[in-house]
């Protein structure tokens, strides 16, 4: 027994110590990834899908990017680029990156300032048919100043100018692989598209469209110790339950991504201890939007538009007014639709901007518990009198609610609980779900869209990416309206609009001073949720799982959750 | 007999092009979008572009026009070319199918996903056949035995089960607690060794064991009822007076009559083989033709929705026709003129 104890102990020691021993690259052997939605392309510039984002961010690399915290950290650059460093011009027209030295990708040849101009060029062709363009939106130029800076200038001051080359969704391509393929070209060099040439820490070696991707660890990697694995496998296909259990009970996968799965099931699988379950919040907010305009299908043209200045003519009868919006919110307990459907992948939402933290107000924090007496209180005294069938009306308009979404089990379960709690308060709800890809379709022919909006109320998830928020709070300004004359192209759905609110938002894309934003920020969040413009329900985290096996893993919402992938290590 | 073939041939080329044409008008008139599955962070600018360069823009005729060129010149010609060199006309630049969600041309994802699909549903059914077959013979041969009720008893519960459940449960069972298979169907595994093999038998057994039990299920049903028609027929007697073995009667002059109906149903089944067994190949995740039917239908990926439907569409008229000629050939009553 002593001796079985004593060689334990060496062993451990022995482990101990070779565990503190820098790694060296391919030493962990494979890495087994699970995306149960599988990447259909490498090129993320062809596929605007977070999945084909996540698996291209293991070889495509950007010159700045976040960490799980929303910092802005330096990539492929020497430095993040700001006002105080000389990297941004005091009118906030320009900014000039510089390129780490000795960055090879991995065919062997040097990165230049000239692949990032041409990473422009491709994204900004408009027969290339870009999913990415909006980060590359307002430029005027982009050139090499020389062989290692990259000199950006834009059309208009960019108060906040780090969307192109930076983050996931603006990585470097490499410009001798994809010379040829600007353009109407782009769509035929699968070659390219699925095989990229990349400066990340793996390059892939067999790509199987919406099937399977196998990378190798890239041997002209910055860094000679890592990455920590040789191969790495990403499996897709399937269903997120069923990656959960290949993570959490079977194991034979290290990483899942994505699991969006009942909360009781994820809670069972993970007392099986293989794998552990992680979740990281960033921006998403599902939130039930308000149609301030009439949706009455007897209007025929004029449904959903909204008509003249501030006195909205074509004005919803009930949502129009305050009470019956903020009954409606107080009516409703966050808790329980947490519970039901979101479990660690949510929490309840008081906010339209609920992160990144420095943003996020703590102003509306009222509806963190629900007041149905003070809704009831609220109709009452607004003289919506309950009628024979317990359903509010007030000048012959009953309070009936349709109410909209995408066709998803937990959006409908949350729809049932919502119809039952707005009961409380008599409010009649009809219920509703279209699949996705007709609701966010954006098929002006159907009167079905998430834009059109010909409902009362419609649920969906909304978010921004990166962790500047300018351009996501003028999407409720009034010029943004969706409505025919833009053939619902805006953002502002509930057709809310306020003067106040537009000056807010001009005056936001003036400032670059980081505390005169965040008070902007906050004050445009403010308004919209005290006026009920919008009313939120759940801040939505993202729930990934990972295998205890597997350190380094840093849950980012704000990025790839790949993005450190390089730092992965088998325990 | 060959003047029959010819004939039926010829008919089917109006009736296919007639399907491809609905095909492609019940796809266009959805309302279904391309870019519908893109984050909403992309702004409507973008994604009208998008549309545009995918060549969304087209009048509906010329797109269909287009497609239809595609399908019966330029991909045959391409498979010559690429898969035997022949090349005729203008090979390189040659415009070929494009899936949307991939950018990459259709053919070349229907062919690498063809070889999963066939090894799993084809062998499932194959050995659906295998099993089916012997237990209708016994079955029907002792009729309301113990055996015959057993086996009614199970082909009633894999005919009734759905696959994803009986397949749930063989992961729970054979992965999660006995941890005998893998739950995910390696794709990218080579058969190049004896260990592989050994991980190829072992990753193949729980989905074609789910969809072997559901397809013999039904077989051996036909089977039975067909044995049981001709055990009461006249020759049945006679071969017995005559003074031939149980073991004669039954397998030679029984089954021979009985199977005609069978083989006809097993050849209008194979077309269901390729069209892969869609909900099965989801839970092992074998990603083959299935598959990518549904991930293509999900993302409105058109060109790969309209090509893989079309070439189901071919299949299954070519196995009708297989399957009146096998029935001629094996039923000598049957004459086509």
């Amino acid at each position: 027994m002593k001796y079985i104890i004593s060689t334990l102990l060496t062993l451990a020691i022995v482990v101990g110590i070779a565990s503190t021993v820098q790694a060296k690259r391919g030493s962990d052997g494979q890495l087994n990834l699970v995306y149960w939605q599988a990447p259909s392309t490498m090129n993320p510039n062809l596929s605007g899908g977070t999945k084909e984002l996540e698996a291209s961010s293991v070889v495509l690399e950007p010159l700045g990017r976040y960490d799980e915290t929303g910092n802005l950290l330096p990539w492929l650059a020497e430095e993040i680029p700001t006002v105080s460093n000389g990297g941004i011009s005091k009118d906030l027209t320009t900014i000039t990156w510089k390129i780490k030295k000795g960055i090879k990708w991995s065919d062997g040849s040097a990165l230049t300032a000239d692949d990032a101009v041409f990473t422009y060029e491709y994204c900004s062709n408009p027969d290339t048919g870009c999913t990415q363009s909006n980060y590359w939106s307002d430029i005027k130029s982009v050139t090499a100043v020389n062989s290692v800076t990259v000199k950006v200038e834009f059309t208009v001051p960019k108060p906040f100018p780090y969307a192109p080359f930076v983050g996931y969704n603006a990585p470097i391509l490499q410009k001798a692989q994809f010379d040829g393929c600007q353009g109407a070209k782009a769509q035929e060099c699968n070659k390219q598209n699925f095989y990229p040439i990349g400066t990340g820490p793996f390059k892939v070696v067999d790509f199987k469209p919406n099937d399977v991707i196998v990378f190798e660890a890239n041997p002209n990697y910055r860094d000679a110790s890592k990455p920590a694995f040789n191969k790495l496998v990403l499996k897709g296909g399937g269903d997120a339950v069923s990656a959960a259990r290949a993570v959490l009970e079977t194991g034979e996968m290290d990483y899942g991504w994505n699991l969006q799965v009942e909360p009781e099931i994820l809670i069972q699988m993970e007392k099986a201890g293989k794998g552990k379950v992680v979740s990281a919040f960033g921006t998403s907010v599902e939130r039930l939007m308000v149609n301030f305009t009439n949706p009455d299908p007897s209007l025929g043209d004029m449904r959903s538009e909204y008509v003249g200045g501030n006195n909205n003519r074509n004005s919803h009868p009930y949502l129009s007014d305050y009470n019956v919006r903020r009954a409606l919110s107080l009516a409703i307990d966050r808790q329980v639709l947490v519970d039901a459907g979101y479990g660690k992948a949510g929490k309840i939402g008081c906010n339209v901007l609920p992160a990144p933290a420095i943003y996020a107000s703590s102003a509306n924090d009222e509806c963190k518990t629900p007041n149905v007496a003070e809704a009831n209180r609220l109709l009452d005294a607004a003289g919506w009198k309950r009628g024979s069938d317990g359903i509010r009306k007030k000048n012959g308009v009953r309070i009936s609610i349709l109410y909209q979404t995408s066709t998803n089990s937990v959006r409908q379960a949350s729809q049932a609980l919502i119809k039952e709690m707005w009961k409380q308060i008599g409010v009649e709800t009809e219920l509703r779900n279209l699949s996705a890809s007709v609701f966010f379709g954006g098929d002006v022919g159907s009167p079905d869209t998430y834009q059109k909006f010909f409902t009362d109320i419609e649920m969906y998830t909304n978010n921004f990416s990166g962790t500047d928020p300018q351009t996501y709070m003028s999407n409720w300004t009034c010029k943004e309206m969706a409505q025919k004359s833009n053939k619902w192209g805006g953002n502002n759905m509930p057709r809310w609009c306020s003067p106040a609110y537009d000056a807010l938002s001009a005056e936001m894309s003036v400032t670059s001073a980081m505390k005169d934003r965040i008070r902007l920020t906050k004050e445009m969040n403010d308004m919209l949720m005290e006026d009920y413009a919008m009313i939120p329900l759940i801040h939505r985290g993202d729930v990934s799982a990972h295998s205890n096996s597997i350190s380094g893993v840093r849950m980012n919402p704000w990025d790839s959750e790949l993005w450190n992938i390089a730092d992965w290590t088998r325990k | 007999m060959i003047h029959y073939i010819l004939r039926r041939t010829l008919i089917a080329i109006p009736t296919l092009l007639v399907i491809s044409f609905i095909i492609f008008a019940i796809l266009d008139l959805a309302p279904n979008d391309p870019t519908g599955n893109l984050p909403m962070t992309v702004p409507p600018e973008v994604r009208a572009k998008i549309r545009s360069s995918l060549g969304l823009d087209e009048p509906m005729h010329i797109r269909f026009g287009l497609w239809l060129v595609q399908f019966c010149v330029n991909e045959p010609l391409n498979i010559l070319y690429e898969g035997f060199g022949i090349s005729i006309g203008d090979a390189e630049n040659r415009t070929r199918i494009i899936s949307w969600s991939t950018r990459s041309p259709v053919v070349d994802l229907i062919i690498q996903r063809t070889p999963q699909t066939l090894w799993v549903v084809g062998l499932s059914y194959l050995f659906g056949i295998l099993i089916a077959i012997p237990i209708g013979i016994v079955s029907a041969y002792r009729q309301y035995s113990w055996f015959d009720q057993v086996g009614t008893f199970i082909s009633m519960v894999g005919f009734s089960v759905p696959t994803f459940f009986t397949g749930m449960v063989a992961i729970i069972i054979f992965s999660v607690q006995l941890r005998w298979f893998p739950m995910i169907y390696d794709t990218t595994l080579e058969v190049d060794s004896w260990q592989n093999f050994v991980s190829q038998v072992k990753q193949m057994i729980m989905p074609v064991a789910v969809l072997a039990l559901y397809n013999a299920s039904q077989l051996s049903r036909f089977m039975r009822a067909s044995i049981l028609d001709n055990l009461n027929l006249d020759y049945v007697r006679t071969a017995r007076s005559k003074g031939l073995s149980e073991r004669v009667v039954l397998l030679i002059h029984v089954l021979r009559n009985s199977l005609i109906p069978v083989v006809t149903l097993i050849a209008l089944g194979i077309p269901t083989i390729f069209s892969g067994a869609i909900i099965t190949e989801q839970i092992f995740r074998v990603n083959g033709l299935g598959q990518l039917l549904i991930i293509a239908i999900e993302s409105a990926d058109i060109p790969l929705v309209q090509t893989l439907t079309f070439i189901f569409a071919i299949m299954i008229v070519v196995f009708n026709l297989i399957a009146d000629v096998v029935y001629g050939i094996l039923d000598p009553r049957i004459r086509y003129e």
